[in-house]
């Protein structure tokens, strides 16, 4: 038998992301515990940036998708602690990225001792243009109309596209 | 078809009664454990959880008045991007120190509930820009600031705040790539670009004094294992500026800081004359409709 915080962590794994609704949370890497003591069900999330004004959409959507699924006592906690990393967009989320024109976040820079490098270089590169493949792509823009994406343009199709940054 | 309020109908779709996206605020630490860790004096954690989001709140504000001013629609997504994460750590901070003095206060208490010599920015955080050269010498010398001491305060004893750092020194990173990157390109343009890039710095200059001071009641924390003494990462903070600079052909303006008023600045609540104004303007909606939510 399917234990009660596996069903539940079932449904919350299935909400999808008010920004990004071709993932879900667990494909976000956001979906960090679900436990119970037997009655209370209480979730676990953590935001990807501290202002990202989603983290509140994203707990009412798991509080009523949870309720719907006949989990009437839910609790919706932040944690803060490790910080979210694009690390954990799982391979299923980078694929469905890639499948809506969103390039996927390559590995996010490793920290080495002592102060944290200043980077004087525009953009990423290497970053695969999601319509037609190439990597001769070049930054356009740093940031983007969210705080997780940045903007790239294909010099191969000249197609513009957005492109998760690395955290 | 009729609907009771315009919300309703908008809101109609999705079935729920939130009318826009972002609104209805819950509580940015709900189901964190803020208990104060031994030996760390809670309304002193809350005064340095108020100096830290104060900073924060301001700068994000000043950076808030770029939207519709800035010179392209990507630098005013960029300013606006980094006006956000800033309003997101203010956020945080605020609640924690609702949290640890026992007051119950929360963010928005802290926002729209105190007068302008309540608050505890430093003043480098609330002066205005003359042009955006000025605004990127002022971000540069902010967000180097603050990253050095964010990525020192990650082992702080307060868990609240370590993790508030940690996660504040992925995001003020990128916002010091951002004005280096733009340091170096108006220092390279133009004799116009590079004239403002020079008057931006010699503006901020005086102001940067300020932000080794060391209070009081940081000192007691710091004895606490709670807070980090400014002067410790001043050499670290030097030699970014001064690596920039030099990339730049730049020279760092001879100015004296600016002494405050006897000695005290903006940790002890004595503002410029910008202050007050942005104030008003900040709090203006929550005057105007007293204990409305959003």
């Amino acid at each position: 038998m399917v234990s009660l915080a596996a069903r539940a962590r079932a449904v919350a794994a299935a909400v999808p992301d008010p920004e990004l609704p071709m993932l879900t949370l667990d494909d976000l890497g956001i979906l960090r515990d679900v436990s119970t003591d037997g009655v209370r069900i209480v979730v676990s999330l953590t935001p990807t940036y501290t202002g990202c004004p989603a983290l509140r959409e994203m707990s009412a959507d798991v509080s009523r998708q949870l309720a719907a699924a006949g989990f009437a006592d839910v609790e919706v906690r932040t944690v803060l602690s490790p910080a979210w990393s694009s690390d954990w967009i799982t391979a299923a989320g980078r694929r469905k990225l890639a499948a809506a024109g969103i390039a996927p976040p390559g590995r996010a820079r490793q920290r080495a001792a002592g102060p944290v490098p200043l980077t004087l270089t525009v953009g990423r590169v290497g970053v695969t243009c999601p319509s037609c493949g190439s990597p001769d792509t070049g930054l356009t823009a740093a940031f983007s109309a969210t705080a997780c994406k940045d903007l790239y343009r294909c010099r191969a199709c000249s197609e513009p596209f957005e492109h998760i940054k690395e955290i | 078809m009729g609907f009771d309020t315009a919300y309703e109908a908008i809101a109609e779709e999705s079935g729920d009664q939130r009318w826009a996206f972002g609104t209805g605020f819950s509580s940015p630490l709900a189901g964190v454990d803020t208990t104060v860790p031994d030996g760390v004096a809670g309304t002193d954690l809350a005064a340095y959880c108020l100096m830290l989001g104060d900073d924060a709140l301001i700068m994000s504000h000043r950076l808030q008045e770029w939207l519709a001013r800035a010179p392209e629609l990507e630098e005013e997504t960029a300013l606006a991007n980094i006006a956000l994460d800033l309003l997101g750590q203010a956020r945080l901070l605020l609640a924690r120190a609702g949290h640890a003095d026992g007051s119950g206060r929360g963010e928005d208490d802290y926002a729209f509930g105190r007068g302008a010599r309540e608050f505890r920015n430093v003043t480098l955080t609330e002066v205005t820009d003359a042009d955006f050269g000025g605004l990127i010498a002022r971000l540069l010398v902010f967000s180097t600031w603050r990253l050095a001491l964010l990525d020192r305060l990650r082992s702080a004893r307060d868990p609240v705040l370590a993790a508030v750092a940690a996660k504040g020194v992925k995001e003020v990173a990128y916002h010091r790539d951002y004005a280096a990157q733009w340091l170096l390109r108006l220092a390279g343009g133009t004799e116009y670009s590079r004239g403002a890039m020079v008057a931006g710095l010699a503006a901020v200059a005086p102001l940067t004094e300020e932000l080794f001071n060391c209070t009081e009641l940081e000192r007691r924390l710091i004895a606490a294992q709670a807070a980090v003494e400014p002067a410790s990462f001043r050499a670290e903070y030097d030699a970014v500026i001064a690596s920039i600079l030099e990339m730049a052909g730049l020279a760092w303006p001879d100015s004296p800081g600016v002494p405050g008023v006897a000695g005290q600045c903006g940790r002890d609540g004595v503002h410029t004359e910008a202050m007050e104004p942005l104030v008003a303007e900040l709090q203006s909606v929550a005057r105007a409709y007293p204990g409305a939510t959003w």
